[in-house]
């Protein structure tokens, strides 16, 4: 009963909120930073911190109405506003409309001597009166931990920041609160021992020469968040952080179909092409034509209207254009019509994930239908296998989630296995499709093999791969007596085999004609015979008449002749008429 | 509204006039004791020839940005150039001495 009693807690109070505005970060913080509390964001040198709370403000300031106090004890204000210009933040104008103020507090050690007790008091008071001046509803101090070099007695620091920290809450503003990386401790002055609600912490790491931004909520009291490290990238729009890591597996499953563009291809899928929303996975080895098959799923996507994003780290955009005019496609109507838009870039330019916010953001903006990589192997150049399998399948969720159907090629190193990708992402894949060069007869050919393709029957033969310049096409292979042969030995075999079938025919037809004479000559030997003997019967037929004729005429003859001779006696065999009997 | 004493012993020339500025935030006892260690030392060290301002923050906010003010009390030595501060109740005479730059000659 007791603990029944414990367990029943009053509905717990939804901890309110301050939306920052920031790309990504009040997703992962579920809202924003928590509302009337100070924040802690630490990091490295460089890691993006003071853009991160000046972002907090401009962005309060302009997008959710409420005034900022800007406290800056490194920047000086002519520093800051120049920087913050190429970000696209104007703070000139702010801060003459009053919706930002900031405040450079600069200390130098060398001018200050102690003599004595002191509080901070004089940084309270300016800091309350920027803020009642403006009515700011959000302060960003950065990076107080400057006051730790400019004053020497930490005891005293420690106390006043507290109490400074309890004035921010007092006064119920947002605050921004940032300091600098310490070696074990989150920063140099252990900072977090003073702010508890939240604290973010913001890494900047440099691998195999590139470097990646990271975001992490190592706390946010009263308040579930993500806690992942987040990727983020800090370009002309600020900051833009993805949340992707945290997606799940729950998207949607479309069972509309997508033409392939290549109507075999199509065939072989059960006659209808891939899935809306599904991925699709294209190996092979150099020059199998993977971009080509891209190019064709591309086209036939923008035939129907769709939006296209090609991400290609490997040609320039004029190349693809110039490369896919040979097969037949003109990709440049799409581009002029606005539904196809290239990103090409090296992969090394920068660092996987930042690749992956880059993709995300281009992709958040353009709402593609489609989304072609190619090739997703380049992108190891940028990171270690893992990494990319990771960023890939965040990737493809992502874009799942949106129905995006995806499209990636994959180049395969030669000599490697062939279905053994470089990147070890076919089981994240839905379709997958093996480009094969097939060596005969010194030749290479293209073969196409369906590897796999989930939820739908698909044909488990290899086909050929012909490019001509009426686009890609796919042609049985010849298979049979254990071979398997294309191109022009193909091409030679069925002649020879079109050959035999022919000898055979002619075969056929001689042996009927053979027949047939057969039969007309037995027929007419069977006349002839039937000739002969009407003949011969005809004959014996005479003779016979003929001789019972002449016994006739004997045997009258004979009876004539005895009566002639008056003979008495009966002639054996006559009656007495003098017939025979 | 700025509480100006002025040390009206005797007219002092430009060139070794000191102009010193203490901020405080209220008659806060460290405030006090701040004024009464500073007057003391001025007394003992520049006889006539300083110039005292007590510039209180809660009245004039404004202030504390122009002259940089983080911690209170802050002395502002104005003049002669360059410009000192020291922080503190002033009660470590030492240091004040060292931090006006006043040469224990004068």
């Amino acid at each position: 009963m007791i603990k029944a009693h414990k367990i029943t807690q009053p509905a717990a109070v939804s901890l309110s909120k301050t939306p920052t505005g920031i790309k990504g970060l009040d997703e992962i913080t579920g809202g924003g930073l928590p509302q009337g509390r100070p924040t802690l964001v630490c990091g490295g040198t460089g890691c993006g911190k003071t853009l991160l709370a000046m972002e907090f403000l401009v962005r309060g300031a302009t997008q959710f109405d409420e005034p900022g106090v800007f406290m800056s004890f490194e920047e000086k204000f002519g520093e800051l506003s120049k920087n913050f210009k190429s970000l696209g933040f104007d703070l000139n104008e702010l801060v003459n409309q009053n919706r930002i103020a900031i405040d450079y507090v600069h200390i130098e050690p060398s001018e200050i001597e102690e003599a004595g007790e002191y509080d901070l008091e004089g940084l309270i008071i300016r800091l309350g009166y920027a803020i009642d001046a403006i009515g700011a509803k959000r302060v960003a101090l950065d990076t107080i931990e400057v006051l730790f070099s400019g004053l020497t007695n930490e005891n005293i620091l420690r106390s006043e920041l507290r109490r400074l920290f309890r004035f921010l809450k007092d006064k119920g503003v947002t605050a921004i609160i940032t300091g600098e990386q310490g070696e074990r401790t989150f920063t140099r002055f252990g900072l977090e021992e003073y702010v508890a609600d939240c604290v973010i912490f913001l890494n900047h790491t440099v691998d195999h020469q590139v470097a990646t931004r990271r975001l992490r909520i190592v706390k946010y009291r009263g308040s579930a968040h993500g806690t992942n490290e987040y990727p983020f990238l800090i370009d002309q729009q600020g900051f833009s952080i993805m949340p992707l890591s945290s997606l799940g597996l729950d998207h949607p499953a479309s069972t509309e179909r997508i033409s392939t563009g290549i109507a075999r291809l199509d065939a072989m899928l059960d006659g209808k092409g891939y899935y809306r929303g599904s991925s699709i996975l294209v190996t092979g080895t150099a020059g199998t034509g993977k971009s080509s098959l891209a190019a064709h799923f591309v086209d036939a996507a923008c035939r129907r209207g769709e939006r296209c994003l090609y991400f290609a780290f490997e040609e320039s955009q004029k190349q693809i254009i110039r490369n896919m005019r040979s097969i037949g496609i003109d990709l440049g109507q799409w581009i002029d019509q606005g539904l196809l838009q290239f990103q090409n870039s090296r992969t090394t330019i920068y660092g996987l994930e930042m690749h992956l916010v880059v993709m995300h953001r281009m992709i958040e903006d353009f709402k593609p239908d489609i989304v072609v990589v190619d090739p997703i192997s380049n992108l190891v150049a940028a990171a270690s296998k893992a990494e990319v399998k990771s960023m890939l399948s965040r990737m493809i969720d992502y874009l799942k989630i949106k129905q995006i159907t995806a499209f990636c090629t994959d180049l395969t190193a030669t000599g490697g296995t062939l279905d053994q990708n470089s990147t070890d992402i076919s089981s994240l894949m839905d379709t997958w499709l093996l480009l094969q060069v097939l060596e005969t007869s010194g030749e290479r050919n293209r073969g196409l093999y369906l590897l796999k393709s989930r939820g739908m029957p698909h044909s488990n033969q290899v086909r050929e791969f012909i490019l001509s310049d009426s686009g890609a096409q796919l042609r049985d292979v010849y298979i049979g007596s254990g071979l398997v042969l294309t191109g022009s030995s193909r091409v030679a075999q069925e002649a020879h085999d079109k050959a035999l079938a022919l000898e055979c025919q002619q075969e056929i037809e001689r042996k009927q004609r053979e027949i047939e004479r057969k039969k007309t000559l037995i027929e007419a030997q069977i006349i002839a015979l039937r000739t002969q003997f009407e003949l011969e019967k005809e004959d014996l037929d005479r003779l016979i008449s003929r001789e019972q004729l002449r016994v006739e005429t004997f045997a009258f003859d004979n009876l004539a002749m005895s009566n002639l001779r008056q003979a008495d006696e009966q002639i054996e065999g006559l009656t007495d008429q003098g017939v025979p009997l | 509204m700025t509480n100006t004493e002025n040390n009206e012993i005797e007219p002092v020339t430009d060139e070794n006039k000191w102009t010193l500025r203490l901020y405080v935030a209220g008659q806060t006892p460290r405030a006090i004791t701040a004024y009464v260690n500073l007057k003391k030392i001025c007394e003992e060290h520049l006889q006539g020839s300083y110039q005292i301002e007590v510039i209180d923050l809660l009245v004039n906010p404004t202030l504390a940005k122009d002259d940089q003010i983080l911690a209170l009390p802050t002395l502002v030595r104005k003049l002669p150039e360059p410009i000192k501060k020291i922080i503190g109740d002033l009660s470590n005479t030492e240091r004040v001495l060292v931090g006006l730059d006043i040469r224990p000659i004068l």
